[in-house]
């Protein structure tokens, strides 16, 4: 793109050879200046947005500057394209993907470049003067030159690929330029459907190009342009020619997409008269005409391209007639012309190609001038309802000849340049057969001319013509040199190409036309006096009628304003909204926040895949045998069936499935231990002691009972998918409970390793802090991590609103009184020492017996929480000096220097050491840097549960509750009584 | 002995307990080591992927056991990409929060951040399945801590909803695990891909299951129809900065599909032919269909991003469903720009959200809405994947992909009618947001209105003290949207040679098991 193609010429030029991948080339012209053209407007847009800062002149003297650069190294290259030479200029950005930032510029691209750059230039002049002082004008500019690039981009690029990118980037330019008075409803809705129709355009396009470039064999236009044979011999030629055809036809305005562009009408005149005119909606014209040599000359072209602009051109001249609003009007006209260019191009002849770059020059000069004019009555009589106009001639002299001239070479009268390029046309359509009716081609084109006449008439004739008004909204009158030079120049074309064609634009036309067509430049011979032939005499009858039509508006236009029409705005938003509408619905059905639904979705997906891939792959027969059923393990799994059963049936009360949960804990706990695994046995049952505490602990500050929300159908579906995932997962086990490992598994090289390497003879504790070390270390993490999540949701509760409503929660149901019992306060406080003992055995002995630190954590936990549960939280809260947050922090930072000290030991992460050592009187013992690793476990562990246990119980702080004595029994317990009982 | 592939995992794994134990008080100290662990961290992966683009493996053997045994850190071409790629996200969206300060809003942000990042970091550098499970918890716990960060009832009811479906997803991925090992006796990826190529065919249907629940898990992870409700309302509800982190969690998912069917159940492997392709491709065309659905529907900013998200994920799964190696390398490409720019529209949300509610309709003018309306208009062209930013390129290169593929022009129409439903839906929420002005007769009452006197006990107003921050980060961000458009040509080139070498496993094989 553009601005690669600037960084690779100056600064980035050495880093970007230097990758290799990147190859500048260019041949003929004046070097780098294609890159240049380009680029210019996209870096010069900066400058308006900055400068605008300085004044209006500034941004205004930049912007053009700017602009006039860009057309000035144009014109550099001119002579050399006029010679017939073809400018390139190559930068390879993606040569994977075949997209590169080639440029080429021949007569085609020279012709619309010109036209660009050109009128580009008067629009700037001329919006200077036409923009008041609320609108910001540095915007304005910005996004001008914005779309300046963009179209330049297109017109010069070489690489299709390379096209799209610059297509699509004018659409969102001119978004910007369209909504640019983002007060007006009108101005935003109308960018909104110019860039969705012509969006959706240049997304069908990038369909069609990506087949053509397939067909091709590259997306660099000039190798497509030679391989007309094998494109329009591929089955891919009709698709592409579709896909290709819905962005053309998009982007300039054919019927049935032409709605968009009068919409885009509520954008500053300016606007309009560069992008609705001579620019944005002949982009689908350009390609067109670019892609002309390999996609027309077929019947598919014909009919489709030929027909389409021959309706449109038809279509639009005979809205535009019954337009009131001057801008509508010229936009419809210009929907007209665009579908007579189109028309052109559709008939796949030579003369019809050269008629049609003709009539794009033509149509560019007076439908700019035209459109400037009509700003510039908006301007001064600050309406543009022609039904409130009339009569400007006098007012508006200046005004008066520009848009007369403009709207009679609009009309194609002799001797201006409009005429020339309508005969041409007119000369062509005479003799075009469409599907064996030859009439019909003339015929349809002289109505369209003749419609054409009629409206061009009335732009002059109900605003400038008649009896002078005395209710204008303010008083008209001709505006400075400013605005109406830039018409005036415009119009002076109009003139001269209309008088001298040979001298002014011949050489312009052959080398644009010989691009169009395909290499050979023939001689064009532009006249104004064909002698009498039939286009002669068509134009007549188109310029008689017009008058005539003319004549009868005021009765034609209650009629066709009687009539019934589809309004494409209406049709157009009622789509829209539909489509908005239609995806909340779908959104916010399918998303309701229903846990259970999104749950039961998940699970049925889960089963169907599974079951699906269960079923599509072969199962062998069992390799081992199964063990008798003995009594007690038969007793476990009915304890388990029907603790599970149980939950199912009183899952609302939520102390009773804690419990029952808590039994399954025990069960499978006892089930480790009968298959001899005493360390998960160990595991199991602390776990499930502190979070059974924990849990109680929450359900505290929770009803009793959850409340019924699932319908009986629901809970059908639930229950049908539960068991079926139940059974499904019980089924996996089975299958794989009677099957061997179909190769030898890793756990052999730990049973073998566990002592010699890692020095632990305990092979499941060697496993977590050696083998899998790592894994416990994140595992430790995560425990750390969600003790702290605990604690920043509790304070972010107690931040909030919550708080007084859990200061001054009353109890559901009423307490015991009894806080902290007195036995229980002895025991526990009793039982702290021996259990930390316990802990500090059960940790010390973990490498070689069942343990570790893991568990020494939880047991020692256990003792901990034990002592808050019996004597209240502040009493013990007091009594333990160090905050939990840094006992987790230190947890899992013991862990990682234990892991990290191995690099010392030029080790990687984790690698433990082990040594025997003797020191009497005690007896030999073993050191290992794994116990190390385990003291952070312990550590992150004691951590992560007294933190959970702290946050939870800030909830149930209220002023007062610490007790003053040591083992307290609640002194308020007996005035409550008596107070009771005074009551009754 | 290099010890730098594991220093992504370690460096924030002890950065993250030492501001727990030591920082927690101070604000100002933890910014500065939190900022600083980061740029350690982009700086320690820019080294990494300067190693992995020579097609050179690294390897790094936990606690010095040999590889199928012990736990192995492998890092290849696709592992270097995703650690740099969060690590450069991770410093942007850092200095945002810092710059907005929403990690004062809450507690011990910067600790849950770094936690955030070993895991992410783990994930992507392991090269053992169950560690891989390991580093999915650690980046779901801290993912759903910094959810909540600075709680309120919606955003509390929402983090529920993300962390039960996702610790479904979670016992999912234990059953797959338990199933893979139970078979094959390994979780070593490399191992796993020699063993399951060599399985028994009496053994598929179990295989096929476990291989099947690891799809599903990662599904889960990337959100993909059905599988993607846990993610509208979490990264809608989520502070805005920390859902543009989560850009890159979806895509965690995303990378473990990529890995694990190309290594361990590649499309090579007969027992386990035919599981991820068939369906993938049809749920993530529905996924990216539901996303640009979404982004027309959406009446909150947050939410469109959030659709935007998973539009995102499922134009990258269509990518990588096809399962071929020119697929694989737009996908790797389109991964590394769907990340920025959904994380750059979530930073461009989150401007708009803290200035006029989250809400799209009208409401009183914002301030800096010039700067901002230019930031969403580039945002939005990166998320629909339009011209000139780097989405569209992706796209290029995914259509281009897939060409070969049987199931072209379905491909092809929803990508591109996705993109007209995202464009549209775009489109209408900026026009809305910052053209339609402000009509008092709407039934917002503008504050200008009340009286004077009231002067004296200013009421709270929408308008943040500008900060310089946000808006550095957000620049930079789609600053990096626009370098990957620049530099397409050489980070394609690194894309496909990523792609060559997920498709040719045996190197990566070869290294892990150490053999000559």
């Amino acid at each position: 793109m553009a601005g690669i193609g600037a960084q690779g010429l100056d600064s980035g030029k050495n880093i970007l050879t230097h990758m290799g991948k990147f190859r500048i080339e260019r041949t003929g012209g004046i070097p780098l200046s294609l890159f240049l053209i380009v680029a210019l407007p996209f870096l010069g847009s900066v400058l308006p947005a900055l400068l605008i800062r300085a004044g209006r002149n500034s941004a205004y003297l930049s912007t053009a500057a700017v602009t006039l650069l860009a057309l000035v190294g144009l014109l550099l290259n001119a002579p050399a394209v006029m010679r017939g030479e073809t400018v390139t200029a190559r930068l390879d950005w993606l040569p994977g993907l075949g997209l590169n930032a080639n440029f080429f510029l021949d007569g085609l691209g020279l012709l619309f470049a010109g036209l660009i750059l050109g009128i580009g230039l008067l629009i700037i002049i001329y919006a200077r003067f036409y923009l008041s002082r609320e609108d910001p004008m540095g915007q304005f500019y910005s996004y001008l030159l914005l779309f300046q690039g963009a179209m330049v981009g297109i017109v010069l690029s070489d690489n299709v690929l390379l096209l799209l990118i610059f297509w699509e980037l004018t659409s969102l330019s001119s978004f910007l330029l369209i909504g640019y008075w983002r007060h007006l409803p009108e101005g935003r809705q109308g960018a909104r459907m110019a860039l969705a129709v012509t969006g959706a355009g240049g997304l069908a396009m990038i369909a069609g190009m990506l087949l053509l470039g397939h067909v091709a064999g590259s997306y660099d236009l000039t190798a497509i342009l030679d391989q007309r044979e094998a494109i329009q011999a591929s089955p891919l030629y009709l698709p592409a020619l579709v896909l290709i055809l819905l962005g053309c036809f998009t982007k300039s305005a054919q019927f049935p997409f032409h709605f968009w562009l009068p919409h885009a009408m509520a954008a500053p005149t300016p606007v309009s008269a560069y992008l609705h005119s001579a620019t944005m909606v002949k982009a689908g014209l350009f390609l067109m005409a670019r892609m002309w040599p390999v996609l027309s000359g077929t019947e598919a072209w014909f009919y489709l391209v030929g027909t389409t602009g021959l309706l449109t051109m038809l279509i639009g001249a005979v809205i535009a007639l019954f337009k009131d609003d001057l801008k509508a009007l010229l936009a419809f006209s210009t929907v007209s012309h665009l579908g007579l260019i189109t028309m052109l191009l559709g008939f796949g002849t030579k003369a019809a190609a050269i008629g049609a770059v003709f009539h794009i020059i033509n149509h560019a000069t007076f439908k700019a001038a035209l459109f400037m004019t009509a700003g510039i009555v908006d301007h001064a009589a600050h309406t543009r309802d022609i039904k409130r106009l009339g009569g400007l001639r006098k007012l508006m002299p200046t005004t008066f000849t520009l848009a007369t001239v403009a709207a009679l070479s609009m009309a194609g009268i002799p001797p201006l340049n409009g005429f020339l390029s309508k005969e041409m046309m007119l000369e062509e359509a005479a003799h075009t057969v469409w599907a064996d009716y030859g009439w019909l081609v003339p015929t349809l084109a002289t109505l369209a001319a003749l419609f054409s006449a009629a409206y061009s008439f009335r732009y002059v004739a109900h605003v400038f013509l008649g009896p002078v008004r005395d209710d204008y909204p303010t008083e008209p009158h001709d505006p400075g040199a400013g605005m109406w030079m830039p018409p005036a120049l415009l119009t002076l074309l109009v003139v001269l190409i209309g008088l001298f064609p040979m001298a002014m634009a011949s050489t312009l036309v052959e080398t644009a036309a010989g691009a169009v067509t395909g290499g050979q430049v023939q001689q064009v011979h532009l006249k104004l006096w064909h002698g009498m032939t039939p286009a002669l005499v068509m134009s007549i009858i188109a310029i008689a009628g017009g008058v005539v039509l003319l004549g009868a508006h005021g009765w034609l236009d209650r009629v066709w304003n009687a009539m019934p029409r589809p309004e494409a705005k209406e049709i157009f938003d009622a789509l829209v909204g539909a489509a908005t509408r239609a995806s909340r619905a779908v959104t916010d059905t399918l998303h309701d926040g229903s846990m259970t639904r999104y749950g039961a979705i998940l699970l049925a997906f889960v089963l169907a895949l599974t079951g699906y891939a269960w079923f599509s792959g072969t199962l062998a027969a069992p390799t081992r045998r199964t063990m008798e059923i003995a009594i007690i393990p038969l007793l476990g799994w009915i304890g388990v069936i029907l603790a599970t059963a149980l939950v199912v049936i009183f899952h609302r009360n939520r102390l009773v499935t804690l419990v029952l949960i808590g039994v399954v804990g025990l069960v499978v706990s006892l089930a480790f231990t009968y298959l001899s695994a005493p360390d998960l046995a160990l595991t199991q049952i602390s776990v499930e002691v502190v979070t059974v505490v924990l849990m109680l602990l929450a359900l505290n500050f929770l009803p009793r009972e959850t409340p019924l929300e699932s319908s009986p159908m629901r809970r059908m579906r639930d229950a049908a998918l539960s068991i079926a995932a139940g059974l499904g997962v019980g089924g996996l086990i089975y299958a794989l409970m009677v099957r061997d490992f179909a190769f030898p598994t890793i756990s052999d090289y730990h049973l073998a390793n566990s002592y010699s390497g890692g020095g632990g003879t305990n092979v499941v504790n060697v496993i977590l802090v050696d083998f899998r070390g790592y894994d416990t270390f994140g595992e430790i993490t995560v425990l750390g991590i969600a003790a702290i999540v605990i604690f920043a949701v509790t304070r972010a509760v107690l931040n909030s609103p919550v708080r007084a409503y859990l200061l001054n929660r009353k109890p559901s149901e009423p307490q015991s009184g009894d806080a902290h019992p007195m036995i229980m306060v002895v025991a526990t406080r009793m039982m702290m020492p021996v259990a930390l003992m316990v802990a500090t055995y059960i940790f010390l002995r973990g490498h070689n017996l069942p343990g570790g630190g893991f568990i020494a954590g939880l047991i020692a936990a256990i003792a901990l929480v034990m002592q808050y549960m019996a004597s209240g939280f502040s009493w013990a809260a007091e009594r333990l000096r160090f905050p939990y947050s840094a006992l987790i922090g230190s947890g899992v930072l013991v862990a990682a220097a234990t892991g990290i000290g191995s690099w010392l030991a030029g080790k990687p992460f984790l690698t433990s050491a082990f040594g025997y050592f003797h020191f009497p009187p005690l007896e030999k013992f073993e050191l290992a840097t794994a116990m190390l690793f385990d003291l952070g476990v312990f550590l992150a562990v004691v951590g992560a549960v007294l933190l959970a246990l702290e946050s939870l119980a800030r909830f149930a702080w209220r002023p007062g509750i610490a007790s003053e004595f040591p083992m307290d029994i609640n002194p308020a317990r007996e005035v409550e009584e008596t107070t009771a009982e005074e009551a009754r | 002995m290099s010890h730098l592939v594991i220093l992504p995992v370690i460096l924030p794994a002890v950065m993250g307990p030492f501001i727990v134990m030591v920082l927690r008080h101070h604000l100002s100290l933890t910014r500065i080591f939190s900022v600083g662990a980061t740029v350690a961290l982009v700086a320690v992966s820019l080294m990494l992927l300067a190693k992995a683009s020579t097609g050179a493996v690294l390897t790094y053997e936990l606690g010095d056991w040999p590889a199928p045994f012990g736990i192995v850190l492998v890092l290849d071409r696709l592992s270097a990409l995703m650690v740099v790629l969060t690590a450069v996200l991770a410093l942007i969206v850092l200095l945002y929060v810092i710059g907005s300060r929403w990690d004062a809003r809450g507690q011990l942000f910067h600790a849950l951040y770094q936690f955030q990042l070993m895991g992410l970091m783990g994930a992507f550098l392991t090269g053992d399945a169950f560690n891989l499970f390991v580093f999915f918890e650690v980046l779901l716990i801290a993912s759903y801590g910094l959810m909540i960060h600075g709680g309120g009832g919606t955003r509390f009811r929402a983090g529920v909803q993300y962390v039960v479906y996702n610790l479904v997803g979670s016992a999912i991925f234990l059953f797959a695990l338990g199933t893979i090992y139970a078979v094959t006796g390994t979780l070593n990826m490399a191992d796993l891909a020699e063993k399951v190529a060599a399985l028994p065919a009496g053994d598929s249907a179990l295989i096929r299951v476990g291989a099947v629940l690891l799809l599903l898990v990662f599904a889960i992870k990337a959100a993909v129809l059905p599988l993607h409700f846990w993610l509208p309302a979490t990264y809608a509800n989520a502070p805005l900065p920390v859902a543009a982190l989560f850009a890159i969690m979806t895509k965690v998912g995303a990378y473990s599909i990529l890995r694990m069917y190309t290594l361990v159940f590649g499309p090579d492997v007969a027992v386990t032919a035919g599981l991820a392709g068939d369906w993938l491709l049809p749920a993530a065309l529905a996924t990216l269909a539901l996303g640009s659905v979404g982004i027309l529907g959406a009446r909150e900013l947050g939410r469109l991003v959030a659709f935007g998200a998973i539009a995102s994920v499922g134009t990258l799964l269509v990518a990588i469903s096809m399962f071929t190696q020119t697929a694989a390398a737009a996908g790797i490409y389109y991964m590394i720009h769907s990340t920025l720019a959904t994380a750059a529209l979530f930073l461009v949300a989150d401007l708009v959200t803290e200035r006029r509610g989250s809400a799209i309709a009208v409401a009183r003018p914002m301030p800096q809405t010039g700067l901002i309306s230019a930031f969403y208009f580039a945002g939005a062209i990166g998320l629909a994947g339009m011209p000139p930013l780097s989405g569209f390129i992706g796209k290029l290169f995914i259509m281009d992909a897939a060409r070969t593929d049987p199931m072209m022009t379905t491909i092809w129409t929803v990508i591109l009618v996705t993109s007209l439903i995202t464009l549209v839906g775009l489109a209408r929420t900026g026009s809305i947001l910052f053209w339609r002005p402000f009509d008092p007769a709407n039934g917002f009452e503008p504050r200008a209105e009340e009286p004077e006197e009231e002067d004296n006990h200013p009421t709270w107003v929408m308008r943040p003290h500008p900060r310089t921050l946000p808006f550095v980060a957000t620049g930079a961000l789609l600053t990096t949207l626009g370098l990957l458009t620049v530099f397409a040509g050489p980070v394609m080139s690194y894309a496909q040679a990523t792609a060559e070498q997920l498709f040719e496993p045996s190197a990566v094989i070869d290294t892990v098991l150490r053999r000559p």
